[in-house]
């Protein structure tokens, strides 16, 4: 088991190295970046247990960025990144602060309204393009524009950047602010009663969450140089990260990244099965996924390995962290 | 005289509002459970209005008590079936089982259907009728008005009668309500029966007067949540008076602003009520 997450790094490492049809690419491509939107979401939504269902508007907000910089000002797209950061925390205290104050259902509903709002306001909005979106640079002017013909560098971004965040989580895991919002998620009340700072720690969470969520959306229009109300607020979009989390297993460190690894490839498999209209299908697929987990094994993936591995006879480690 | 029209029209619109905000207001009361999939319920009642109408040449009586009794059924199943195995779970599970739910309803009915707007075929319900000047269709003004008194009939079943007691009982303490010779399982698969049913009737009335899509179910639930946020988290009255207020401060900002920021005006009052007052305008602190 210690051995997993090597074994893990080094497939990620030479996968597309040992794969290099344009098409396996697209889908390790695709892959990290559903991953790396996913352990976003895992630290507010796994840990501390505060499901958000709208995680579009901080997706929107990164993805829109870069794109408006350089439609504004021609600037480098990747100028944008660090605005739409800054954005995204803004967004996440304006939707947080209130919301925090309440427990549970709540902030779910309210993080769904914000995001739609965002949608239509955008969807009309002139400066950002409207309906029609915002498109990058066609052709790069240099490196700096991150426009590559070949999948392969921002493969090794995004991998970077996925690492960058699973080692940041894997930190908050351990520390004490970990230990925070894993107490906050078994119970709010008795949390607070033992002196953790419940609105404040939920805040810093949902602030790292959406800055990392930011990222994610800035990679994604970067690298497919367009983005449009639905591609970057869409509840689909705040729903692939839910599904994702939940299904590898929400709260873990890994969690995302087995979600991401089954669904991913399922999704292309359904979509290249099913031809253009088989979007609708897909979505039927994620209800009827979350539908199931929810019913059956909340703890998704991971919880299913652990409660099989002791009737599989194989030697049983009760792992370190506290759930 | 257009103003009046307008507000006449927000007004009756914001009373089915109300119906089946109610619904979702007395599943919340219930249980401390939001049902992502409310819109959906609402959604498919327009449909199974529709399919009495071609199939069967169903009258308005007809398709809307189908709507009701289809939607009652699917409420109670989803309560046995789903709800009633992750209310003692954890929130991700209580979250995700509905709003797995609503996505699996509305694709579906996507496939179904098609995405294509559609309404009912004429009705026996059908004309304009004037009011010294004020010009109301006449389906707008059936639908508002039956959606008005089902809503009071709701609110009266639950405060009037032995079953509405119970369900009050369980819903005030569950395990007090067990000491009395209650049982909250029933009590709660009822209460979906009623909250989906009530989805069901408001979606049948509607469809006798506005057309519609399968993916009008995220505006209503998200109409519904203001409207339940608005009144108070169980509130059946509350949400009678937040359904009139919204359908109201919809159709003015559509008549000041344009159509497309009906809904913006709406979710930010939504944002605004969490920032200012939580529990609601009338609800208790």
């Amino acid at each position: 088991m210690k051995w997993a997450p090597v074994a893990l790094a080094a497939a990620l490492l030479v996968y597309p190295l040992a794969l290099p049809d344009p098409f396996y690419r697209d889908v390790g491509v695709t892959f990290l970046l559903a991953a790396i939107s996913a352990s976003a979401w895992n630290v507010i939504g796994g840990y501390a247990g505060q499901v958000s269902v709208g995680h579009g508007m901080f997706f929107g907000v990164g993805a829109y960025a870069p794109l408006l910089v350089y439609n504004l000002w021609g600037a480098p797209p990747i100028v944008g990144i660090p605005l739409g950061i800054v954005l995204g925390l803004i967004v996440a205290v304006v939707v947080g602060m209130p919301t925090f104050r309440l427990q549970g259902h709540y902030f779910s509903m309210a993080t769904i309204a914000v995001a739609e709002l965002i949608r239509i306001l955008v969807g009309t909005w002139g400066l950002v393009g409207a309906a029609i979106g915002l498109q990058g640079p066609a052709v790069g002017r240099g490196w700096w524009d991150l426009t590559f013909r070949s999948e392969l560098p921002y493969y090794y971004l995004f991998l970077a950047v996925l690492g960058l965040l699973l080692l940041i989580v894997w930190q908050v895991q351990r520390s004490r602010f970990g230990y925070y919002l894993r107490a906050i998620k078994s119970g709010e009340r008795a949390a607070r009663s033992l002196g953790v700072p419940v609105g404040r720690t939920k805040l810093y969470a949902l602030m790292l969450s959406a800055a990392f969520t930011s990222l994610a959306g800035s990679l994604y229009a970067i690298k497919t140089g367009f983005v449009d109300p639905e591609s970057g607020f869409g509840l689909l979009v705040s729903v692939q990260m839910v599904i994702i989390a939940a299904l590898g297993g929400a709260g873990t460190l890994f969690g995302p990244l087995i979600g991401a690894l089954v669904l991913i490839p399922l999704q292309t498999v359904t979509n290249n099965w099913l031809g253009g209209g088989g979007t609708g299908l897909t979505y039927i697929l994620y209800g009827g996924i979350i539908v199931l987990l929810a019913r059956f094994e909340p703890g998704g993936l991971h919880e299913l390995w652990r409660s099989l591995r002791p009737k599989l006879k194989l030697p049983f480690k009760e792992r370190r962290h506290a759930a | 005289m257009l103003l009046t029209q307008v507000i006449v029209g927000g007004l009756l619109l914001g009373a089915i509002y109300a119906l089946f905000s109610a619904g979702l207001t007395l599943i919340w009361g219930m249980m401390n459970f939001i049902n992502f999939a409310h819109g959906e319920f609402v959604m498919l009642g327009m449909y199974v209005a529709l399919l009495t109408v071609v199939w069967l040449h169903g009258g308005p009586a007809g398709f809307t008590l189908a709507a009701a009794i289809a939607l009652g059924i699917i409420g109670v199943v989803i309560y046995f079936g789903l709800v009633r195995h992750v209310l003692r779970g954890p929130m991700l599970a209580q979250i995700l089982s509905t709003f797995g739910l609503a996505l699996l309803l509305r694709y579906l009915a996507f496939w179904v259907f098609s995405a294509n707007v559609v309404s009912l075929p004429q009705t026996s319900i059908s004309g304009v009728i004037n009011f010294g000047g004020i010009f109301v269709p006449l389906p707008h003004l059936v639908a508002g008005l039956a959606a008005a008194a089902l809503t009071l009939a709701l609110h009266l079943l639950l405060t009037r009668t032995p079953m509405g007691s119970r369900l009050l009982a369980v819903a005030e303490d569950r395990n007090a309500a067990m000491l009395m010779g209650i049982r909250p399982d029933r009590m709660q698969a009822i209460a979906w029966g009623l909250s989906a049913g009530s989805a069901g009737l408001a979606g049948a009335l509607m469809a006798t007067a506005y057309p519609w899509s399968p993916s009008v179910g995220e505006t209503f639930a998200l109409t519904a949540f203001v409207v339940v946020t608005l009144g108070g988290f169980g509130s059946v009255p509350g949400a009678m008076i937040a359904g009139l207020l919204i359908g109201l401060i919809q159709a003015l900002s559509a008549y000041y602003l344009g159509a497309i920021y009906k809904d913006v005006v709406v979710y930010s009052l939504f944002v605004a009520l969490l920032w200012f007052r939580p529990q609601g305008l009338m609800g208790k602190a």
